[in-house]
């Protein structure tokens, strides 16, 4: 007995609607957030991650809203992502009843954020999300990179020592996005996970590319991962977070029931 | 009607407590405050807390805090600790270097140390320790009420709890090492994990709250 592994749907949240994009294309309407937020909840989930992909910061203020009704009704850590650069931003979501804040974009930017962030609201509610895209070729030694603004944006930086140095700067937990296979529906990218969760001594959330059941165990089996998030599979009816729950079970990981 | 307070002293799940609070039992009033006499007036009483226990030491003496938990005590109303809330209780945090905290309960506050592994399996351990993990309830207490043996709770800390008296844990759990996710003693309740975070168990456990009388 002891921690169990974790299974994180995630709701990407535009103007107060759970949306879902295959490659950031292509986005369908999946409901209402805290109508998914309490079914998730009753299947067991054991967090809760919102991203807000809002393009305007008029219409965050939204979100704020869904956190606050989210949080009065469900009574599991929630995070909440996208568009977190000021400090004010943190205090806001937490005010509205979030645990943790995931950055982003503003760490790549401005790492001291991450810093300041840990410092003043303490590393376990700092989350840093890393969005990594392979760059190394067939036949030579693995190697990702960061990329940012929904990974259409390279930055030169290496994600396993970006991740180390986010852990060094105060992030207590690492959300780790591949680009490669976000809404492809074949898999984590499993060497990077297991790279990035080797390099640091915090939980590793594995993200991107969950298309079946059997993904998620390998995520934590050969990923290593602490945590695995997904959102099409749970989103549009396809598996109950208690299938998933169940079906890693079965593969011998420790779940919560 | 009973009345709770959530001492508020700008370091805490606040919010998530007095959600939880209020989600439990119609009616309750439940006020998040710092205010002396708002507090003494509650039945009841939550100290929280999230983040650097100097931080929160810092704030908890700067707004008397210290004195009005010690008279919540010795008045006998149920006094719940939350997290960082629990460990202020202790005598000594080994976090930031050392920090003197209320010196209410003998004991400190240790770290699980960076080179943690499960001593079954021989795999690597991260901190924080974040997740949900089983509790193991030590003796019967009626805060226990309507909870499974071994039941699952959200956890989120580096530093535990080892208080010198070890007939006042009444929960433990297993990360690594056996340590304390719960303390009891009198009127006092502690627990290291957020009930406010753990779901129907967690809620039960703010259920129970609401009725005990503080006795054991």
């Amino acid at each position: 007995m002891g921690l169990a592994k974790r299974i994180i749907p995630c709701l990407d949240v535009d103007n107060g609607r759970v949306v879902k994009g295959v490659q950031f294309v292509d986005i369908r309407d999946a409901g209402d957030p805290v109508e998914i937020a309490r079914r998730y909840d009753e299947q067991g989930a054991d967090e809760l991650t919102f991203l807000d992909i809002t393009a305007s910061s008029d219409d965050r203020e939204t979100m704020v809203h869904v956190v606050e009704e989210v949080a009065g009704q469900v009574f599991i850590p929630l995070t909440v992502g996208g568009g977190i650069r000021k400090v004010e931003d943190i205090r806001r979501m937490l005010n509205a009843g979030a645990d943790k804040v995931a950055i982003n974009t503003a760490a790549v930017f401005n790492p001291e954020f991450v810093k300041e962030a840990a410092e003043k609201f303490g590393s376990q509610c700092i989350v840093v999300a890393i969005d990594a895209k392979k760059v190394s070729q067939a036949g030579e030694k693995n190697k990702w990179e960061i990329f940012t603004h929904g990974g259409r944006k390279p930055t030169g930086i290496d994600a396993i020592e970006w991740a180390a140095k986010m852990v060094d700067f105060g992030a207590g937990e690492i959300l780790l996005t591949s680009m490669d296979r976000d809404g492809t529906k074949i898999g984590f990218d499993l060497e990077l996970t297991a790279a990035i969760s080797d390099a640091v001594n915090v939980p590793v959330i594995a993200s991107g590319g969950v298309g079946n059941l059997d993904h998620l165990v390998e995520g934590v089996n050969q990923g290593k991962a602490d945590a695995v998030l997904a959102a099409s599979i749970f989103h549009f009816g396809e598996h109950t977070v208690g299938e998933a729950k169940q079906c890693m079970l079965d593969a011998g990981i420790e779940v919560r029931l | 009607m009973t009345s709770v307070a959530v001492i508020d002293y700008g370091m805490g799940n606040l919010h998530s407590v007095a959600k939880a609070l209020e989600c439990v039992a119609d009616g309750v009033e439940v006020v998040v405050t710092h205010d002396r006499s708002k507090i003494e007036q509650a039945d009841r009483v939550v100290l929280p807390g999230v983040g650097a226990i100097r931080d929160c030491m810092k704030e908890i003496k700067r707004l008397d805090v210290d004195k009005v938990v010690r008279d919540v005590i010795a008045a006998d109303k149920p006094l719940l600790g939350v997290c960082v809330g629990m460990q202020a209780l202790m005598t000594l945090s080994d976090e930031n270097n050392g920090v003197e905290c209320l010196k209410i309960l003998p004991g400190h506050v240790a770290y699980f140390g960076d080179d943690l592994h499960d001593p079954e399996t021989g795999a690597r351990l991260k901190i924080p320790h974040m997740g949900w993990n089983q509790v193991h309830q030590t003796f019967d207490h009626p805060m226990w009420n309507g909870i499974d043996q071994d039941a699952r709770f959200y956890f989120v800390h580096s530093y535990y709890v080892e208080p010198v008296d070890i007939g006042m844990i009444a929960g433990s759990s297993n990360y690594g090492i056996s340590f304390t996710a719960a303390i009891a003693r009198g009127n006092v309740f502690a627990t290291q994990f957020h009930p406010e975070k753990s779901q129907h168990d967690g809620l039960q456990l703010y259920k129970n709250f609401l009725n005990w009388n503080g006795r054991v």
